[in-house]
């Protein structure tokens, strides 16, 4: 289980997390929305280790991650997707993948054998099947498609066995098809694999559609958490980001 | 064929595969050391000998750099630094303790690595252009040091007097053509163990870390103390170079510490590529035959090596192995679609 408690970060006067408190169950699928500046990548970033927090605990399993080191907080089980696709473009997505798994493995810095470890194969096969890259295995990372690129970002977090998984934007700069195809992938990941899965999405016909849970952050706090019928209701988050498209009487 | 049995057989294909390809390289490596040792009983030429020996020195202090610069995206303007701290370490060892070469040698890679960690841990946690001119100040303090501490380093004028060279093991490294014999081991053995740190797990962490060291820390890879390990890595094969240079020449110079002396490894490196494990020695070469032609042609060497600069900067795009190596590839792309 993910707790955050008391969460803030400043930067100068500006409060990009202020006092956030909220509980992510074994299992779940939440989605964090709000408006552009909400704070939403922020929250991401000082859960991972890249930032952070002024204040406050991030207790995964009750063990504090608030201030660790990101491979640390990696080692203990949250592991996270980029907004745009960060991967490693002069491997093919066959090496990113050993090479992911070595590193979970404890044999990053392995230097009597030789690349690739037969152990780590198995691992690597897995997720690349689970992504559907393992036709795209021999392609240079840089070479692949925006879509694909994202899916490797993905399959990056996911071959280190996650207990929670962050995604920002898995579908940020996707045509309409390619967004359901990759929130549908998304879904898909989160009930085979049983993991926390928490992502940031501005599409709220996706958000809707798939997310049990949802966050609202605005201006760095939280303005809502619930169901998607209860945030649909909620009338101040109405007022600051949905208005009236995604209202309980409006089609969906 | 069972799942699990068709696992196994993909794990074991793997592993003979990894195996095949370290037997490769230790094959080419016993080749290429058989080649050069049948140059003396080929050649009776001592300056093709002089020119391998140098060839010995600046290639381990080139592909050292490539380490850094190729592997791991750490673009050092400092590495000469342990170049000149190999050759002083060892002609001090040898001229004021009179232990035996071996005993010299292993203590001054212990040296080049309490000093080599001490920079490391400084300079890897900057980045780009701030990791390259910490390096530079770095090589700056160390020349000065060299030049001021002038009772222990004969400052400007070098180590005089030749450093001793006792024979060890049947072996005289006063004698010229067993100075040949053991710096081409001492090069193909160091080229042996780069090739192995590039291919190892450990090698493709250094990739990471080039391509995308944020998103390498994400996936629980300590970025720092791999930077580290590399960089003392480094700086072992560059002293090792600079031990070659000291037996060599019979003595250490504050030259061997000077910053020419890495922009010489960069130069070298962007002679012969940085993206293929044997660029730095073809760069190394051809330096060294630029050098010692252009030098005896011409006294505008510095017009002549800016000129074949430009030529690689701006022509190619690429050291020379990079573009042969695209060229190849292509070819066979071209040949495949028919």
């Amino acid at each position: 289980m993910l707790e955050i408690r008391g969460l803030s970060k400043s930067f100068g006067g500006v409060k990009a997390t202020d006092d956030v408190t909220l509980d992510f169950a074994d299992g779940s699928l939440t989605a964090v929305i709000g408006p552009n500046g909400a704070g939403k990548s922020t929250f991401f970033n000082l859960i991972t280790g890249a930032l952070k927090p002024d204040r406050g605990k991030i207790l995964l399993n009750g063990l504090d991650m608030a201030g660790r080191s990101p491979p640390d907080i990696v080692r203990h089980g949250i592991g996270r997707a980029f907004q745009v696709a960060s991967i490693f473009p002069s491997l093919t997505v066959h090496q990113t993948m050993l090479a992911a798994v070595g590193a979970d493995q404890r044999r990053a810095s392995v230097i009597h054998r030789r690349f690739p470890l037969a152990e780590t194969r198995d691992r690597a096969e897995h997720t690349m099947e689970l992504l559907g890259l393992a036709g795209k295995r021999r392609r240079s990372a840089a070479t692949l498609s925006h879509g694909d690129q994202k899916l490797l970002d993905i399959a990056l977090a996911l071959v280190l066995d996650p207990k929670v998984l962050l995604l920002d934007e898995p579908t940020a700069g996707m045509g309409t098809e390619e967004r359901w195809r990759m929130i549908d992938k998304v879904r898909e990941l989160w009930e085979r694999e049983k993991i926390t899965v928490v992502f940031i999405e501005h599409d709220m016909d996706i958000v809707f559609k798939i997310a049990p849970e949802i966050v609202v952050l605005c201006y760095g706090r939280i303005l809502a958490t619930g169901t998607p019928d209860a945030i649909r209701r909620n009338d101040a988050v109405i007022e600051a980001y949905l208005g009236t498209d995604h209202h309980a009487e409006a089609p969906v | 064929m069972t799942e699990l049995q068709a696992e196994r057989a993909g794990a074991e294909v793997q592993r003979v595969e990894a195996s095949r390809s370290r037997y490769f390289d230790l094959l080419i490596a016993l080749v290429a050391f058989a080649v050069l040792a049948l140059l003396p009983v080929l050649f009776n030429s001592k300056a093709l000998l002089d020119f391998v020996i140098r060839c010995s020195a600046f290639g381990l202090f080139a592909t050292s750099l490539n380490l850094l610069v190729g592997y791991t995206g750490l673009t050092s303007f400092g590495h000469g630094m342990f170049f000149g701290l190999g050759a002083y370490g060892f002609g001090l060892t040898m001229q004021r303790t009179g232990v035996p070469v071996p005993v010299a040698f292993v203590a001054t890679l212990l040296i080049t690595t309490v000093i080599a960690t001490a920079i490391g841990a400084i300079c890897v946690r900057l980045k780009e252009i701030y990791f390259a001119f910490v390096t530079l100040a770095f090589q700056m303090l160390i020349h000065s040091t060299i030049l001021s501490w002038a009772s222990l380093t004969g400052g400007d004028q070098g180590l005089r007097g030749g450093i001793p060279r006792p024979a060890f093991l049947g072996i005289d490294l006063s004698n010229h053509v067993h100075l040949y014999v053991v710096s081409c081991a001492l090069l193909v053995i160091g080229l042996l163990l780069m090739r192995q740190i590039a291919q190892s797990p450990f090698g493709y962490t250094l990739r990471m870390i080039r391509d995308n060291a944020t998103r390498a820390s994400f996936i629980g890879i300590d970025v720092w103390r791999a930077k580290l390990t590399i960089f003392v890595l480094a700086a072992l094969f560059a002293s090792t170079g600079g031990i070659i240079m000291a037996l060599f020449v019979s003595g250490a110079y504050p030259e061997f510490a000077y910053w020419t002396i890495s922009g010489e490894g960069i130069f070298i490196n962007m002679l012969g590529g940085v993206t293929t494990f044997l660029g730095p020695m073809v760069g190394t070469v051809l330096l060294l035959i630029l050098n010692d032609t252009v030098t005896r042609l011409t006294e505008y060497y510095g017009i002549v090596l800016g000129i074949v600069i430009l030529f690689f900067a701006i022509g190619l795009r690429k050291g020379l192995m990079d573009f042969v190596v695209e060229w190849y590839a292509q070819r066979h792309h071209d040949a495949e679609r028919g």
